[in-house]
C-alpha cells in the first residue's frame, strides 16, 4: 500500500476541522454549557431578588440584564475554551499542524459564538418566565442581535482568553481585560434587545446593528491578524 | 545629551509650565460667563493632550513591536512607560474635569460620551499595566501586551472625536479661532511646559524599564516577584 500523502489543508478546512474537534469535546461532556447555562440563570434570578419583585422594572430593563448575564457567562466560557490545549501542552500539537494558525483564532472564536448563541436561546423562554417579557419585533430580529452580540464577545474574547490562559492570575485578568474593551458592544446589544422586546417605534434598530457589525469588523479583524503572534512561542 | 534631557529638561519644562499657569491663572482674563472657574482649563487641557500624546506613543511603538522580525527590549520599555505616564495623566486630567464639572454641571461626574469612553480607556489601561505585572517571561510580555495595546488603542479615536460625534454635556474643542487671544497664549505655553515635563518623565521612566528587562534577561532570579525558584526555595534533601 502506498504511503498516502499529506494533503494541503486551507484555512476554511482546518478552521473546520479544529471546529468540530471543539465541538465533539464539548457534546461529549456538556460541561461548559451546562455550567454556563445555570450560571447565566442564577445571575437572572440575582437581578430579580436585588432589583425587588418589581416585574415592570425588570422588563423594562430585561435586555440590559441578559446581555450582563451572557457577558458574566461569556468569561467563564472563555477562560475555559483554551483549557484542553493547555493541558498537556497540547498547543504545541495543534501548532505543529501543517495548517494556519489563524484557523485556531476562528475556530475558537465561533465555538465560543455558537456557545453563546445556545446559551442566549435558552435563556430567553427563562426570561419569558421571570421578567414576563415579550418579543414584539419577531425573532429574526432577536436572532440577529443575539448572533451579532455573541460575534462581538467573542472576537476580542478569544485572543484575551488565549492570553489570560498562560499568565499568572488568569480569572482575575480575562474580566479585566475583556469588560472595558466590549463596553461599546454590550451598550448596543442590550439597546438592540430592549428595542426588540419593547417595539421599535423610531426605527432605531437598524443603528444600533450597525455599531454592532462595525465592532465585529474591526475586532475579528484585529484578532485574526495579532492571534498568530500571540501563540508563537 | 543624556545628561541633558535627565536636568535640563525637567528644569525647563518646570519654568515653562509655571508661566504658562501664571499666565493663565493671574494674567488672562476670566471667562464671561464660568468667570474664575474656567482657568482649570489651562492644568485640565493640556494634561488630556499629553495623555493622549503618552497613549497614541504606546501605541506606535506595540505595532512597531510586532512589525520588527527582531524586536529588542527598548521598544517594550518606551511602550511601558508611556502607558504608565499616560494613564496617570489621564486619571489627573480626569480628576481636574470632575472639579470643573461640579460648579460649572453641577455634578462630578455625568454619563456623557467624552467622560465615558476615558473613562473606559484609562480602564484598559490599568488592564494592560495588570497584564504587564502578571506574565513572568519578558518576551511573552511584550507580545501580548503589544497585541492588547493594539485592540485598546482602537478607543483612542472615539475618545478624541466623541465631543464631535455625540455633541452632548461636554463641549467641542474649540480652536484659536474661538478663544480669545489672552487666553490662547497661556494654554499654549502651558502645553509647551507639560509636554517637555511628559518628555523628560518618560525618559526617567523608559530608563528603569528598560534597565529593569535587562535585570530580567540576565539574571531571572535577580528580581523580587519574579517566580523565578531562588536559591533559598530549594527544597533540601533528606
Amino acid at each position: 500500500m502506498k504511503p498516502s500523502r499529506p494533503r494541503p489543508i486551507g484555512l476554511i478546512g482546518a478552521t473546520l476541522a479544529l471546529l468540530r474537534k471543539d465541538l465533539l469535546i464539548e457534546w461529549r461532556t456538556r460541561a461548559r454549557l451546562n455550567a454556563i447555562v445555570f450560571f447565566a440563570m442564577a445571575t437572572l434570578l440575582m437581578f430579580s431578588f436585588a432589583l425587588g419583585p418589581d416585574t415592570r422594572l425588570l422588563e423594562k430593563n430585561a435586555g440590559g440584564y441578559f446581555w450582563l448575564a451572557v457577558l458574566f457567562a461569556s468569561v467563564l466560557s472563555l477562560g475555559e475554551s483554551f483549557r484542553v490545549e493547555s493541558e498537556n501542552n497540547c498547543m504545541d500539537g495543534v501548532r505543529l499542524a501543517p495548517a494556519d494558525p489563524r484557523a485556531i483564532y476562528l475556530s475558537k472564536a465561533l465555538g465560543n459564538t455558537l456557545l453563546l448563541v445556545a446559551l442566549g436561546t435558552l435563556l430567553l423562554p427563562v426570561m419569558v418566565a421571570l421578567y414576563g417579557v415579550r418579543v414584539a419585533t419577531g425573532f429574526v430580529d432577536l436572532g440577529t442581535v443575539l448572533l451579532l452580540g455573541s460575534l462581538a464577545l467573542s472576537a476580542p474574547g478569544t485572543v484575551y482568553a488565549a492570553i489570560s490562559s498562560n499568565a499568572r492570575a488568569r480569572d482575575v485578568l480575562l474580566p479585566l481585560l475583556l469588560f472595558p474593551l466590549v463596553i461599546p458592544a454590550l451598550l448596543s446589544a442590550a439597546k438592540a434587545t430592549t428595542l426588540v422586546l419593547q417595539g421599535d417605534p423610531m426605527n432605531q434598530l437598524g443603528s444600533w446593528l450597525g455599531l454592532l457589525l462595525g465592532f465585529n469588523l474591526i475586532y475579528w479583524g484585529v484578532g485574526f491578524m495579532l492571534f498568530p503572534r500571540i501563540i508563537e512561542d | 545629551m543624556n545628561k541633558l534631557i535627565k536636568w535640563g529638561l525637567p528644569v525647563v519644562g518646570l519654568v515653562v509650565l509655571g508661566i504658562g499657569w501664571y499666565l493663565g491663572l493671574a494674567w488672562a482674563p476670566p471667562d464671561r460667563e464660568m468667570g474664575d472657574v474656567q482657568r482649570i482649563m489651562y492644568v485640565h487641557v493640556p494634561l488630556q493632550w499629553m495623555a493622549m500624546l503618552a497613549m497614541f506613543l504606546n501605541f506606535v511603538m506595540a505595532v512597531t513591536h510586532l512589525l520588527k522580525s527582531k524586536p529588542g527590549w527598548k521598544l517594550d520599555s518606551m511602550a511601558e512607560s508611556a502607558a504608565e505616564v499616560g494613564l496617570v495623566l489621564g486619571t489627573l486630567g480626569m480628576v481636574t474635569g470632575a472639579i470643573w464639572g461640579r460648579p460649572t454641571w453641577g455634578v462630578y461626574w455625568s454619563w456623557d460620551p467624552r467622560l465615558t469612553s476615558e473613562a473606559i480607556m484609562l480602564v484598559t489601561y490599568t488592564g494592560y499595566l495588570v497584564l504587564r505585572r502578571f506574565v513572568e517571561d519578558p518576551d511573552k510580555r511584550a507580545t501580548w501586551s503589544a497585541v492588547v495595546a493594539i485592540l485598546g488603542a482602537i478607543n483612542l479615536p472615539i475618545v478624541w472625536f466623541s465631543v464631535r460625534w455625540w455633541r452632548s454635556l461636554h463641549q467641542v474643542q474649540s480652536s484659536p479661532k474661538t478663544v480669545d487671544p489672552q487666553m490662547v497664549l497661556p494654554l499654549r505655553v502651558s502645553a509647551i511646559g507639560l509636554l517637555l515635563l511628559t518628555i523628560a518623565w518618560l525618559f526617567h521612566r523608559y530608563r528603569i524599564a528598560l534597565a529593569e528587562r535587562r535585570a530580567e534577561v540576565a539574571l531571572p532570579e535577580a528580581l523580587p516577584g519574579s517566580g523565578a525558584p531562588s536559591v533559598h526555595d530549594t527544597p533540601k534533601v533528606a
